[in-house]
């Protein structure tokens, strides 16, 4: 597949453009390119592909509003637009409706150009694209996996993208910061002719260098080979093994409640009785660390801060902020929640704006997933969690269901396959009974993979993990 | 080709926090070659990158033809000519300045923080102006245009003592309106807003749910979002075919028991409709230039009917598409997606059982009001709702609130526990501005019209022990 060609100009153009026609008191531009390739895949055959060019240019404007309180009063409002916008009709619009802006609560000095600003020096590089045929592999070897599927009387389905996008921050400070993040994720279903066994493999990439499409059937052939044999268990808290895409489900909602105004305000898990936050308290008997970090080895990500938005935890105003790496979780306690400048300012804590990736580690852990399997003397392993929604916010009580493989384990064995169930369970409590990690590897959430599939995560062993009715879903 | 507007605005505490306002413009082109579709898209629109667009999707569907099991056809559907739609709405959201949806926003959180039971108010809104333009070889050309607003404001009561807190938001529904709605018009907002503090203090006060079985007068505003999950998904027929195997899931609804499937009660009446005023999913015609339609979807409590696009019409010899085509971007496929899945009201003689006679038929229920969690298997069997406010039934009465209360049921056993729907005076319009499907994900609005409605034995679960350690 050969990406979509564009005749656009170059978007250092656009960003100097907009930086040059703004009459505001402070200027952000944003220019987001991205290039992606896709194939979509079910009963055997493709259903849709396509290949995409786009390009969004947001324009915040900052209009000063006179003397605040306790810093900068300063308005801000923001456009965006895709494709071949008119720039200076964006910035008109954004400089309107700052003029009729309020003070803005997460008002800060813009960042201001540093040495060594990680992003700098690329800042007149072109857009990265998607490789031409990057998708190229994974089409070849589907046309002989349904083959093999037709054979054998089974039903693939399932979906590979690829695409990168290149982010250019310029400021009317002068800051001018260029960077490019790849993705990539590859799932594949396979299911039974008669629908009863159904199975799901699923991995991220950056350059889809490594996926191969007979590696994802033979993790599928092994699980199907598992579920020839059938077992119905009732509802109940069981042990269960997590397996690294599993835990990633539920890492990834709770990274989400990591809000340290809405903890101040006594509205979120991580609020203590009597106020202020649970920081510095003990969430788990393992010394588990949660972190973002952007250099992380293979799940690089945004090294500065890019938002067209502000919100709870981000600010128009951070823009072109560096990221750090941030232990949310550090041997076994709560370390840090996220904020905004402004907000960290107002608590007298550090800035810490989400990152874009996300790794749950117990250093020294070495266990692989099967070395856990020989290890359980009865449990059940599960494959992937689906539709994970919050229950009670005041715990982080999620429920979901397993999906495409639950599996009973016994005497260090895979026995058969079991029937789905919905789980209650919070991701806190999960952390808190957790009885063994093993080493953390890349996962790919089946719920959140989508916007966030640079993960890392161990497989775990939970006790009493509560399945609250069964699913009859296959 | 098509012009998206999206506004968002959001305060916290009164407090400006999240303003968006973006522009999406795009052009995306859908070919049938070689029995195999292609799908290109981009963001220029002079006829030069069009044609570019053409080539790539040829050469894509060429080149995928080789993974191809089945060769793609698509049903037939008359030409139309040069057409124009346009939702109903008085007041264009887009063109509201942001000061002034901040005034409105402000206006409300005020109301409520001046209540002592209220320490937090979020209050947000999101507009919507979609201006689509569609053309096939068919000689269908079609200019519409979509206005759709959801407002919604969230109290927040906090025991600082305990680390605990309760939360509720107004039941307002997202609709296919302009700016008028915040005025009042559809929507009565005044008297929700003066409710929603002692509301909120009831509910901190309120009982913690004795876990059991119930019966539950399920009220529109929560009714709506369990017909989203367990009728309007599980009839897709792409779903039922295993075209979503991978993502969104399948369902128990399969295609073999088409006109035989006992889904629920014989007063369970659903209707897939296109046309519905103010509806989210209403539309002139669709995203494959069909006409937009209304059709049975379970009649008497049997499955009668699947939602369908051109290619699902004709793989299965169903003749014409009922219209549910959609994409939310230019630089999406069109696949089918939901219309609006509405449960009928009781029909006449006389106006059918009022909100309060459901009531008065039960001895020991609750009364369950607004939605919030909500989450069902891929097979569209077992499902978990919660709610904003749940009242106690005792001997055909309310008898005041009760909270932690989560509903867990099957599909069709709780369908088939539906005793009675109320009359056409209950009838309310709910929906969502946020459907998700497909992959690469797309999102899309939707309504669900429904009455109030009497369900018996279901099983309430208590949220709070569900969680507990």
């Amino acid at each position: 597949m050969s990406p979509v060609t564009t005749r656009l100009a170059p978007p250092q153009e656009v960003v100097e453009r907009a930086l040059a026609v703004s009459r505001a008191e402070g200027c952000v531009v944003i220019v987001e390119e991205l290039s992606e390739a896709e194939v979509r895949f079910a009963n055997n055959t493709t259903t849709t592909n396509g290949v995409r060019r786009n390009r969004r240019v947001a324009v915040v404007s900052f209009r000063a509003t006179g003397a605040g309180p306790g810093g900068p009063a300063m308005a801000s409002a923001s456009a965006s637009g895709s494709g071949a916008v008119d720039v200076e009709e964006l910035v008109r619009a954004s400089e309107v409706e700052a003029s009729g802006a309020e003070r803005a609560d997460d008002a800060m000095d813009l960042v201001e150009p540093a040495p060594g600003t990680p992003g700098h020096e690329s800042f007149d590089q072109p857009p990265v694209l998607s490789s031409p045929g990057v998708l190229d592999g994974v089409v070849a070897g589907l046309g002989d996996a349904f083959a093999r599927a037709r054979t054998a009387g089974n039903q693939l389905a399932g979906f590979a993208t690829h695409g990168v996008e290149t982010t250019y921050l310029g400021m009317s400070t002068g800051l001018r910061l260029r960077h490019a993040q790849p993705a990539g994720t590859m799932e594949l279903v396979a299911r039974s002719a008669d629908g009863a066994r159904s199975v799901w493999a699923g991995a991220a990439s950056s350059t889809f260098a490594d996926i191969e499409v007979r590696d994802f059937e033979e993790r599928l052939d092994r699980r199907l080979g598992w579920a020839r044999r059938r077992i119905e268990l009732p509802a109940g808290r069981y042990e269960v093994l997590l397996p690294p895409d599993a835990t990633a489900d539920l890492m990834v909602a709770l990274s989400q409640a990591l809000s340290g105004r809405d903890a101040e305000e006594g509205r979120s898990p991580f609020s203590a009785p009597g106020g202020g936050t649970k920081v510095g308290a003990p969430l788990c008997p393992l010394a588990f660390e949660l972190r973002g970090d952007p250099a992380e080895p293979g799940l690089e990500s945004s090294p500065f801060l890019v938002t067209a938005a502000s919100g709870t935890n981000v600010s128009v105003f951070d823009n072109g902020l560096p990221i750090g790496r941030s232990g949310w979780i550090e041997q076994g306690r709560l370390a840090r929640l996220q904020y905004h400048r402004a907000a960290a300012a107002r608590s007298g804590t550090q800035p810490a704006p989400p990152v874009g990736n996300l790794t749950l580690a117990l250093p020294g852990a070495t266990a692989s997933l099967d070395d856990m399997i020989a290890t359980t003397e009865r449990g059940l392993l599960l494959t992937c969690l689906w539709y994970i929604r919050e229950v009670d916010p005041v715990t982080l009580l999620l429920t979901g269901l397993t999906r495409d493989g639950v599996y009973l384990v016994e005497h260090g064995e895979v026995v058969g396959a079991v029937n789905n169930f919905r789980f209650n369970e919070s991701p806190i409590d999960v952390l808190a009974r957790a009885l063994e990690a093993g080493h953390s590897e890349r996962a790919l959430s089946r719920e959140w993979g989508e916007w966030m599939n640079r993960t890392a995560m161990p497989p775990l062993r939970v006790a009493d993990f509560n399945m609250s009715s069964v699913s009859p879903a296959t | 080709m098509e012009r998206i507007r999206s506004q968002f605005v959001a305060l916290r505490d009164g407090q400006v926090e999240t303003t968006v306002d973006d522009t999406e413009v795009g052009v995306g082109l859908h070919v049938v070659r070689a029995g195999s579709f292609g799908f290109a898209a981009t963001v220029e629109l002079d006829p030069d990158a069009a044609a570019r667009l053409a080539d790539d999707a040829a050469a894509l569907a060429e080149r995928s033809s080789a993974a191809l099991g089945t060769p793609v056809e698509v049903a037939e559907e008359p030409a139309h000519g040069e057409v124009e739609w346009t939702s109903a709405y008085e007041v264009d959201p887009t063109a509201v300045s942001l000061a002034d949806k901040v005034g409105v926003l402000e206006d409300w959180s005020r109301r409520l923080m001046a209540s002592g039971s209220v320490d937090h108010v979020s209050a947000r809104v999101l507009c919507v102006v979609e201006d689509k333009h569609y053309a096939d070889l068919s000689g269908t050309v079609t200019t519409q245009r979509r206005v759709r607003i959801y407002p919604l404001v969230e109290a927040v009561a906090v025991d600082e003592a305990s680390g605990s807190f309760e939360s509720m938001r107004t039941l307002a529904p997202p609709v296919g309106r302009g700016w008028e709605y915040t005025a009042g018009r559809g929507w009565d907002w005044d008297a929700e807003l003066d409710a929603v503090p002692t509301l909120l203090a009831e509910k901190v006060a309120a009982p913690s749910v004795e876990a059991g079985r119930y019966d539950l007068v399920i009220d529109p505003s929560n009714l709506w979002l369990t017909i989203h999950e367990s009728v309007g998904h599980a009839t897709e027929l792409d779903r039922a075919l295993g075209y979503e195997a991978a993502y969104a899931g399948t369902s128990f609804a399969t295609f073999d028991q088409l006109g035989t499937l006992r889904y629920g009660s014989p007063v369970m009446h659903v209707v897939g409709d296109r046309t519905t005023p103010h509806g989210l999913a209403s539309v002139g015609y669709d995203d494959e230039g069909v006409e937009a339609q209304s059709f049975d979807i379970v009649r008497e409590g049997v499955l009668v009917g699947y939602q369908l696009d051109r290619r699902m019409a004709a793989e299965n010899g169903l003749g014409r598409s009922n219209g549910c085509a959609f994409a939310d971007s230019p630089l999406h496929v069109p696949m089918q997606r939901m219309a609006n899945v509405s449960l009928q009201p009781a029909l006449g003689p006389g106006p059918g059982p009022s909100t309060e006679e459901l009531i008065s038929g039960v001895d020991r229920g609750i009364y369950v009001v607004g939605d919030k969690s909500w989450s069902i298997d891929m097979q569209r069997y077992n499902f978990q709702f919660t709610g904003q406010r749940f009242f106690r039934i005792d001997h055909g009465r309310l008898a005041g609130q009760c909270k932690d209360v989560a509903y867990q049921a099957q599909t069709t056993e709780f369908w088939g526990s539906l005793e009675a729907v109320g009359g056409p005076g209950t009838y309310v319009l709910g929906g969502a501005f946020n459907c998700g499907k497909g992959q690469p994900g797309q999102v899309a609005p939707v309504s669900h019209g429904c009455p109030s409605a009497l369900f018996r034995d279901i099983n309430v679960l208590n949220a709070r022990a569900e969680g507990a350690r």
